[in-house]
């Protein structure tokens, strides 16, 4: 979408390399000790790579628990990773130890959480919460220029500006996530990471957040990170698709070409499972079984229990992310031998 | 100004107005027995701070003070004296007075030292449950060890270091700081689970995660983020804690190590007339015993009563 831009910028503008975040859920120590029970670790995102470019959106799908809630907390350090790095123009996160260090690079990331109810303090009046991070960052000390700014923000993101008196209680679901948009673009981020923003709204007022959304990035030039397990959401507003599945990513791919030829058996899986009103009767594979349990995911490729096509070698080995012919990188032994069936087009009309 | 008055007169309305429309008012409305507990306690408190100018006496004053005025009995009894409507001390100060002005240092006491142990609780509490792991473990286990031992038994603990430290005029001086050192002391436990308690759900809700990722310190988060999300329950323990204090410094004056005679407090006025119960003079320790007891009994129902208007589940 934005050509200019990134033919002169080749430098993708955050990377996240064999990024690993484990949650050590053991039972307590004298239960470990006295009942032998052994430590346990879930792998909540398992060595995943990929680059964001400047003024794309990136969306990562799956079914739930499979980290990619974890991913977005880890790039906004909310927490730390046990293992990788992710790089910000070129500047590893990780060494930035101290709070006057970071600042100057966190001002430039905001996150948008998934349940407006919860985002927004509800003793706080709408005008504070949007000004907390030009407060915070110092990036404007006069009040009258705080205040004119935040009018400045409710009017962007559809608000008026006497809505900044009132409290959060007053408003509805969509209303509160125009006001979590506007506190994330009020400290003049570049980056926003978007963890299932419309999945507690209405249908109709999704697509008027989505496209607020993608309005302001044009306005703006932001790049997005986007969290989602609607399939139909994603393809609305995502440049490129990453699918995940038990901490790791699959597959990942253009929208259009993840759309209409997806590669990864998973993938395929997904968006057979998306209903359409043009009742096609288009045969599909049903979503079999459940995703294993992560503490002690399956050897091999993780998905092998529930893929029809998993041969003996699914089952021993762990598939890499590869190229795949239509571009994709595909991380499937079946896919890379070639002895999958080609994949059928999904008609991405039917989304929303 | 004028353009905030222009805005939107509707939708704010003033917060006396918004306070008379609230569930609270409406469930205070309808409950007489929290209605006269709130005239008592409004009483007790005027009669109380207002003592050194609507007093009938200063009983502080020793100018003022006959001997020879020493155990007058009640007005309604044979030998009353109208000056004294609850009759004289043993040595000859104005019951009324005495009352008005030991409640006055009673509820003084009373206030600082929930004031003080509030103050530690909370921020122990928010601390606590916000760092989580080895300093929760920590404070909370101090808060246990300290739960086992009653809260008399610390503020006399308190009170014979101080008394041992200092000597007595100084002591004497300083009774009114080390009783409410002493009480805040024992009752910062209860605020602090609670602020814990809720504390723990607060932090992980997403208001604090954005805070977070917004940058913003995690003092400021603690105090002005999560604080005003968990005050509610801790202006009830307030509330009821207020008048246990008030029964705590009056336990501790009664025992003799609380506010000297110089400066009676309810407490010490019940313990000096003590004394004279079995010779006859009953009024001495009855008067003053009968206000500690309606003070403590209005100020706790209307603990109980904000309690349950506070709680939804009870409306």
């Amino acid at each position: 979408m934005n050509d200019a831009m990134m033919s002169t910028d080749e430098q993708p503008l955050l990377v996240a390399q064999d990024l690993a975040r484990y949650f050590d859920v053991s039972p307590p120590w004298l239960n470990r000790v006295i009942e032998g029970q052994p430590r346990q670790i879930l792998r909540a995102v398992d060595g995943v790579d990929f680059a964001i470019r400047r003024g794309e959106t990136l969306s990562l799908v799956g079914e739930s628990g499979c980290g990619k809630s974890t991913v977005a907390r880890l790039i906004v350090g909310l927490y730390q990773p046990t293992r990788g790095s992710i790089m910000f123009e070129g500047v590893d996160l990780a060494t930035l130890r101290t709070r006057a260090q970071a600042a100057p690079i966190r001002r430039r990331f905001q996150m948008i959480f998934q349940d407006p109810y919860a985002s927004l303090n509800p003793r706080w009046r709408v005008a504070d919460i949007i000004a907390e991070p030009i407060r915070t960052h110092r990036l404007m000390t006069d009040r009258a220029a705080i205040r004119c700014r935040v009018d400045e923000l409710l009017r962007q993101v559809g608000l008026s500006p006497s809505d900044g008196e009132k409290y959060p209680h007053e408003f509805s679901g969509g209303q509160r996530q125009r006001i979590s948009i506007a506190r994330a673009l009020s400290s003049k981020p570049d980056f926003l990471v978007c963890d299932e923003p419309t999945s507690a709204l209405d249908v109709s007022v999704q697509a008027q957040i989505l496209n607020l959304m993608k309005d302001l990035q044009r306005e703006l030039g932001l790049t997005y990170l986007f969290i989602s397990h609607n399939l139909a959401v994603v393809y609305h507003i995502s440049d490129r698709v990453g699918v995940m599945y038990l901490g790791r990513l699959v597959e990942l791919a253009d929208v259009e070409e993840l759309f209409a030829r997806p590669q990864h058996p998973y993938t395929r899986m997904l968006l057979d499972a998306i209903p359409d009103l043009e009742m096609t009767g288009r045969p599909r594979t049903p979503v079999a079984g459940e995703v294993p349990n992560p503490i002690n995911p399956p050897a091999g490729c993780a998905f092998h229990p529930r893929c029809p096509w998993a041969n003996e070698r699914c089952t021993r080995e762990r598939p890499e992310m590869k190229p795949a012919p239509n571009g994709a990188l595909v991380a499937c032994h079946a896919v890379e031998e070639r002895r999958l069936p080609p994949a059928r087009a999904v008609p991405p009309g039917s989304p929303i | 100004m004028a353009t905030t008055l222009d805005s939107d007169p509707k939708t704010t309305p003033g917060l006396w107005a918004r306070f008379l429309d609230s569930d609270i008012f409406y469930s205070f409305r309808r409950s007489p027995l929290t209605i006269a507990a709130a005239i008592v306690t409004v009483v007790c408190f005027a009669g109380a701070f207002l003592a050194p100018w609507i007093a009938p006496h200063n009983p502080l004053d020793l100018s003022s003070v006959d001997l020879m005025d020493a155990y007058t009995p009640p007005v309604w009894m044979a030998e009353g004296n109208p000056r004294f409507i609850l009759g004289t001390d043993d040595q000859g100060r104005d019951l009324l007075s005495a009352i008005m002005y030991g409640a006055r240092i009673s509820l003084i006491v009373g206030f600082c030292s929930v004031i003080f142990a509030m103050a530690l609780g909370i921020t122990l509490g928010l601390v606590a449950g916000y760092a989580g792991g080895a300093i929760d473990s920590l404070i909370m286990r101090i808060a246990d060890v300290q739960l086992t031992f009653p809260a008399i038994l610390i503020a006399l603990l308190i009170d014979g270091i101080v008394r041992a430290a200092f000597p007595r005029d100084l002591h004497d001086q300083l009774a009114l700081y080390v009783l409410i050192f002493a009480i805040g002391l024992s009752y910062w436990v209860q605020y602090a689970r609670t602020v814990r308690g809720s504390t723990l759900v607060e932090k992980n809700r997403e208001y604090v995660q954005a805070a977070r990722v917004i940058g913003v310190r995690p003092v400021r988060i603690l105090f002005s983020h999560i604080l005003p999300n968990v005050i509610g329950p801790v202006l009830v323990i307030a509330t009821i804690n207020l008048a246990l204090a008030i029964i705590t410094e009056a336990t501790l004056s009664f025992l003799g190590v609380g506010m000297p005679p110089t400066q009676p407090s309810l407490g010490t006025l019940i313990r000096v007339g003590n004394d004279f119960l079995f010779s006859g003079e009953w009024w001495i320790t009855l008067f003053p015993g009968v206000a500690l007891v309606t003070m403590v009994l209005a100020v706790n129902l209307l603990g109980d009563w904000l309690r349950d208007a506070l709680n939804p589940k009870l409306r």
